[in-house]
């Protein structure tokens, strides 16, 4: 059997492919983004011709995968788990419209924020909406997951999370290939109104969707994802959510848990399990990768029921990725340290690039700014929100995507005139027009920065839907055609970038002012890139 | 069998060049492998880590538990002292000697060494220096890897191979000067 070496990302696409799949739709935000990167690369993918462009955003990118699942074809969404905010309202009513052809929301969580603004959990959203939940605790799960999770979804009628989160999605390990499968052929569904969220027929669908609750939790019993192990030791059982059950197996790596273990890796959860640990168990230790959603399940608010030990009593600490150390404490087991960490050692942030736009944009908006003073700039998610740390400290918020724009307009309408937003450019595609809308019909006095490097650049330099499109969208809008003004970042354009930024800062309306200057580690990629192709 | 291996630096460094080389080893060599990587905002200039581990038994955590590594294989100086907690008290410091300097209070790089020193199992090398002379300063992560390679529990040969597949895509002299820096900085830590 050959192993493939492959980040659970890679191991997803590559289910995915082999599940049959015939569309991925995606927006990068980490640590997603190489799901959909492996499948634009894939020969298979290419062979197939398998849909595989970004999206504009989240949203865009759940509905267009909705759209192919009603012609009966098989698709993928990919994204962070704050891109499953902006995509909620298609996702929580894909649940009511259900599926034709097998629909799976990949969505990878970012416990401890390694990359992210919180540390939210996507099983949350699958248990608001009631669809069944995959949870791979390895590798090679999460490439079957993803391979089998369309059938699983055409079999519950509704689409599957496929939840992941930043270790797993990182973390490489051999994975074995299984027969590839085919696309399914168009078809259109059986009711033409199943997708048509009328009140009346919305009601039925949901009614409907209540009554399929049982038979998920039947297939959840069912799933060889989740087993329980029977051991001895009664005083304790143990119930691991997705990775969690590595951290435990690699505490006792001769398999010799003397406890019961309950391994769960499918949704909702298996009730029937849980109860059977709950009679032999004297009390229960839950562990799962992100919020306590099965610990809070279990956890009886009176304090009458058994123990149940996990992040909520401080047995595991509530906020932060597991580690087998912390898993390793919570069983009263020995724990081990090398040295401490010598004082000397100072932190090193992450920073903006050599030679990055976004700082020449910075150093003449500061410098533009000084007569006002501090306190007046929103920005946005991007490699620009680094502005916030020394030496440029130029921003003053960084909330979600597209939030600068309306930010902005909001604390001009409280009266802090000017008000400044700074946005990237594929985030302004993401989610900054609406709020460039609003602030144009309400000529709101801010100056809105879009600072353009012609790349999703902070998730490895992918094509921005910008690109081409800033001024057209902007004019637009609405935006006076006298007030959209373009400028390249640059040491000897400083001067003139001041200069510019003081203008509009003074004009009582909507400005936009569009800094381009490609992202210079993407140059850099299309330099070797080009040398490469012409040595070969 | 079985290797615990912090692979630290800065983001751009190469150390996902290095974790590559291994994992092809490994895989040749019909090893299990587990390694976890730092992707996104860390990449821009920040700290990185990699934990890679390399066995005949089944792995199961795709982290290293403290105090449990059995080397720690940095580019940076500063860098290999960051993931000290996780090496174990017979463990191998493989680290780089030339700093990389992108923040203001980087300390005394005199101070760094002595802290270093104070591990009793220590290659400490100018991998930037040896990798100039092999061809290329950017090959001083290979460097860094011919270092480490004969604590890693992988045949040379085979580490050999793996850098030959990573860098096959560049051209033959680009895998010539990789393979130049493996071996010399293999020969510097003999014989040191």
């Amino acid at each position: 059997m050959q192993k493939h070496l492959l980040l659970g990302v890679e191991a997803i696409g590559q289910g995915a492919i082999d599940g049959g799949m015939s569309g991925v739709y995606a927006y990068p935000g980490t640590p997603s983004t190489e799901i959909t990167e492996y499948i634009q690369e894939n020969e298979l993918a290419k062979e197939r011709n398998i849909h595989r462009e970004w999206s504009a955003n989240e949203k865009t990118a759940m509905e267009t995968a909705l759209g192919m699942s009603y012609a009966g074809k098989r698709a993928m969404v990919c994204m962070k788990h704050v891109g499953l905010n902006v995509a909620a309202d298609a996702f929580v009513n894909a649940a009511i419209t259900g599926v034709n052809g097998g629909l799976i929301v990949t969505v990878a969580d970012d416990p401890s924020m390694h990359s992210s603004q919180n540390e939210q959990d996507s099983r949350f959203y699958a248990k608001f909406s009631m669809i069944p939940v995959l949870e791979p605790s390895n590798q090679q799960e999460a490439y079957d997951m993803a391979r089998i999770g369309f059938e699983l979804s055409e079999k519950a009628g509704v689409p599957v999370l496929l939840r992941i989160t930043t270790r797993l999605a990182h973390s490489r390990a051999g994975v074995v290939r299984k027969e590839l499968l085919d696309e399914n052929t168009m078809v259109l569904p059986k009711d033409p109104r199943q997708f048509v969220l009328l009140p009346s027929i919305a009601r039925k669908r949901y009614n409907m969707l209540l009554g399929n609750q049982d038979g998920y939790i039947q297939m959840a019993e069912e799933s060889v994802y989740n087993k329980y192990i029977d051991r001895e030791n009664k005083k304790l059982g143990i119930i691991c959510c997705g990775i969690a059950y590595n951290y435990l197996m690699e505490n006792y790596p001769e398999d010799d848990c003397p406890h019961p273990i309950l391994k769960i890796s499918q949704y909702p959860v298996p009730e029937k399990m849980i109860r059977k640990m709950e009679e032999e168990c004297d009390e229960l230790l839950v562990m799962e990768e992100g919020y306590p959603l099965v610990e809070e399940m279990l956890s009886d608010f009176f304090g009458r029921g058994k123990n149940v030990k996990g992040r909520l009593d401080g047995t595991l600490p509530r906020a932060g990725e597991l580690n087998p150390d912390w898993v390793a404490k919570a069983l009263g087991l020995p724990c081990t340290e090398g040295r401490e960490i010598p004082e000397l050692v100072e932190s090193r942030p992450p920073a903006l690039c050599m030679g990055c736009g976004h700082m020449d944009v910075y150093k003449a908006m500061n410098e533009a700014l000084e007569v006002y003073g501090k306190g007046r700039v929103f920005s946005d998610i991007g490699c620009y929100t680094l502005g916030a740390l020394p030496p440029y400290e130029s921003i003053n918020s960084c909330v979600d995507m597209g939030a600068s724009i309306t930010m902005a307009k909001g604390a001009a309408d409280a009266g802090l005139i000017p008000s400044v937003a700074v946005i990237g450019d594929s985030t302004f595609t993401h989610s900054g027009i609406t709020g460039l809308l609003d602030a144009v019909n309400e000529k709101s006095s801010i100056t809105v920065i879009i600072s353009d490097n012609e790349s999703v650049s902070m998730t490895g330099g992918q094509h921005s839907s910008a690109e081409g499109k800033i001024e057209d969208i902007c004019a637009a809008v609405g935006v006076h055609p006298d007030h959209i003004k373009v400028i390249i970042p640059h040491k000897k354009n400083h001067e003139e970038m001041v200069q510019l930024i003081n203008e509009e800062l003074a004009y009582e309306g909507v400005s936009v002012i569009v800094p381009r200057r490609e992202c210079i580690q993407r140059a850099a990629r299309m330099r070797r890139m080009a040398k490469a192709a012409k040595e070969n | 069998m079985k290797t615990d291996i912090i692979l630290a630096g800065v983001g751009g460094q190469g150390i996902l060049s290095i974790a590559a080389v291994i994992g092809a080893a490994a895989l040749e060599n019909n090893l299990e492998l587990k390694q976890a990587e730092t992707h996104g905002m860390s990449q821009r200039g920040g700290d990185v880590v990699s934990h890679m581990r390399i066995s005949d038994q089944t792995i199961y955590s795709d982290l290293i538990p403290k105090g449990k590594a059995d080397l720690i294989l940095a580019v940076e100086p500063m860098e290999s002292l960051r993931y000290l907690p996780y090496l174990s008290t017979e463990g191998y410091v493989v680290t780089n000697s030339t700093p990389f300097l992108n923040i203001d209070n980087y300390p005394e790089l005199e101070n760094v060494k002595a802290e270093i020193q104070k591990h009793k199992n220590v290659v400490l090398i100018d991998a930037d220096k040896i990798a100039k002379e092999a061809g290329s300063v950017r090959a001083s992560n290979i460097v860094m890897l011919g270092a480490a390679s004969p604590f890693i529990g992988v045949d040379f040969e085979v580490l050999e191979k793996g850098v030959e597949a990573i860098f096959k895509k560049k051209g033959a002299d680009i895998v010539n000067m990789n393979l130049k820096a493996l071996r010399a900085g293999r020969e510097f830590a003999l014989a040191n």
